[in-house]
């Protein structure tokens, strides 16, 4: 495969950033209210993730090593200002409901993470690339949690009414793309699912069973129409919780799988880069436990 | 057996308490409440508490069948639970709000943390939450009672008392005594509360630390802070109105979420009554018994590891 294609593809399904690597959690957690501000916050982050790897991997032999956390800071911190200023002007709406969560782009660790492991290491036209990969990976990734966490707390879906949807189909026609969208979507969970023990990659079936799970929850209450009432705790901040656990809880279960067949995932690299010891919750943290097992085999 | 086994001399307390028996208690105090309820309410209040305490065994079950675990239905637990947030509902729930929220406590907010003793939460209080948050407006839409439309008062949902007093309205405080007030299934009467809760009392199940601090500090915190001053009349709403009395004797005093030292049962109790208080008088809604629990739930071991008894013959050691 190309190399440019293949840090797409890395990017985008092997090391998924929200599902595999497990980075970018804050706000993954706080802007997946809807899946408007899923697809607001993954674009204005894909932005900045392209113009700091480009101009890192441009600067990778002038920055001295010994300061270059602060270097990569300041550049990214500029191309965030950037945007943000482009957002409020431009639009101003999306601006309102991610208030606080643009400026905090400059701390979110996908980014300073790809500045670290790949663009300060490698050429200007993959780290081009893999800013591209991970940054639409880490939109997908919002984009799935704010359309589960939409439909289950308002029945919408990008502030459209799912009833609203059926009823532009037609009343037959609508029951009709609703199965259809169901059953394609309970068909993805279980190839995923299934062919999970077998051979090929993992991700590839991680992403499929996330949109599996999409499509499926949106054809439900498609189906339920007028009888469906939103769970409005899910849109809450409490509902992000919720949300992740049980994708936390998925993906422990995939990661062990994995591990058993003797083909482990690419490591979370949440909290710190994995590195736990310097972690003030490492004695109670499952991850801690798992990186400590791992280094000691 | 082997001598080994034989690990004592002293003489030792023998009892007879098991969870199971503990829980029978408590389902025995709550029973005038429920019954109550059913009379003020009618059939509905009657289904759904069948179907609450149904969704929580059955979960229970399913979820001990499913992680492979001890089946734990027997200790009546979670009856306990079920009944309990049963009497947190609105008579005009939804049945499947209900069954959900049964399902939720006991999943979510009891089993995931590894069941019974573990749960950091009254599981009962954080499915009342749970509803709340998601369903507002079925979770706060209040059923007439029977006496109200035997009264000749048609409206087939009504304020609660304690609304009402929110809205500066004059109460009857005899009604809230007796119950025949809307409100939730089991919350309405104080008198039927007071029944289960000296029953527990005389059992020894509960202790007075918790609901006696928790009382008293509310009613401290309402005259010095709700803007009516020595107005006894108010007070006595303030404490027969709303969850408080159901919430102090059933609620407050469960052995997993209350802390077990004397000292901090008594904070506990402080904390409870001031949360209340706040949430009643400064809140934005008329009611805040339920949070003001489950949040107390919380401070639960930082209230424990600042009350530790000191151990007899330790003396000034720390």
């Amino acid at each position: 495969m190309n190399k440019n294609l293949e840090r797409v593809y890395n990017g985008l399904i092997k090391e998924t950033p929200t599902f595999i690597l497990m980075l970018g959690m804050c706000p993954t957690l706080a802007v997946t209210t809807s899946a408007i501000n899923g697809v607001g916050m993954g674009l204005s982050t894909t932005v900045v993730l392209i113009l700091s790897n480009m101009l890192i991997s441009m600067l990778r032999k002038i920055i001295p090593d010994k300061v270059r956390v602060p270097a990569f800071i300041v550049i990214v911190a500029s191309f965030v200002t950037i945007v943000q200023f482009l957002v409020q002007g431009f639009i101003p709406s999306l601006y309102a409901s991610l208030g606080i969560y643009i400026p905090l782009i400059v701390v979110n660790c996908i980014i300073l993470g790809r500045a670290e492991s790949y663009a300060s290491k490698n050429p200007i036209v993959p780290s081009i690339f893999d800013g591209v990969g991970m940054g639409l990976g880490f939109t997908f990734g919002l984009t799935c949690i704010g359309v589960v966490r939409e439909i289950i707390g308002a029945g919408t879906v990008f502030n459209v009414k799912m009833t609203e949807l059926r009823e532009m189909m037609g009343t037959g026609g609508g029951t009709a793309v609703g199965i259809v969208i169901l059953l394609a979507g309970v068909l993805l969970i279980a190839w995923g699912a299934f062919s999970l023990k077998k051979k090929g990659t993992a991700p590839v079936k991680i992403v499929a069973v996330a949109v599996g799970i999409v499509l499926a929850l949106l054809a439900v209450v498609a189906l339920l129409g007028s009888h469906y009432t939103p769970v409005t705790l899910i849109g809450l901040a409490p509902g992000a919780f919720f949300v992740l656990a049980v994708l936390v809880a998925i993906m422990n279960m995939v990661r062990e799988s994995a591990e058993k067949k003797g083909r482990p995932l690419p490591a979370a690299q949440g909290c710190l880069g994995g590195d736990c010891s310097s972690c003030g919750q490492s004695a109670a943290c499952g991850q801690a436990k798992a990186v400590e097992k791992k280094d000691e085999a | 057996m082997s001598d080994l086994y034989n690990v004592s001399s002293s003489p030792h307390v023998r009892s007879k308490d098991t969870t199971s028996r503990i829980m029978l208690y408590v389902l025995i105090a709550l029973l005038p409440a429920a019954l109550f309820g059913i009379y003020n309410f009618g059939f509905r209040a009657l289904l759904l508490i069948v179907l609450t305490i149904a969704s929580c065994i059955v979960s229970e079950y399913l979820f001990n069948l499913v992680t492979k675990r001890k089946q734990t239905i027997y200790d009546l637990s979670a009856v306990v639970t079920g009944l309990l947030l049963a009497l947190n509902l609105p008579p005009t729930l939804p049945w499947w709000m209900a069954i959900l929220g049964g399902a939720f406590a006991i999943v979510v907010v009891k089993c995931l943390f590894g069941g019974l003793g573990q749960n950091f939460m009254n599981p009962a209080l954080g499915a009342r939450c749970f509803l709340l948050l998601s369903f507002t407006g079925p979770m706060t839409t209040f059923a007439n009672s029977r006496y109200y439309i035997s009264q000749g008062m048609d409206a087939v949902s009504s304020a609660t008392p304690l609304a009402a007093l929110k809205a500066g309205q004059g109460v009857n405080t005899m009604d809230m005594l007796i119950g025949r007030i809307p409100g939730t299934i089991g919350e309405t009467s104080v008198i039927a509360i007071l029944i289960g809760a000296i029953f527990l009392i005389l059992m020894g199940v509960i202790d007075l630390r918790i609901p006696g601090t928790y009382i008293v500090t509310f009613v401290i915190f309402v005259l010095l802070f709700g803007g009516h001053g020595f107005d006894w009349n108010y007070v006595v709403a303030q404490l027969c109105g709303g969850g408080i009395m159901l919430g102090a004797f059933f609620m407050a005093t469960d052995y997993v979420t209350s802390p077990i030292t004397p000292m901090g049962k008594i904070i506990f109790g402080i904390v409870l009554g001031i949360l209340t208080g706040i949430f009643r008088i400064f809140g934005a809604s008329a009611e805040g018994v339920s949070y003001a629990i489950i949040f107390s739930n919380l401070l639960v071991p930082l209230i424990e590891r600042i009350s530790i008894p000191r151990p007899f013959g330790k003396g000034g050691e720390r």
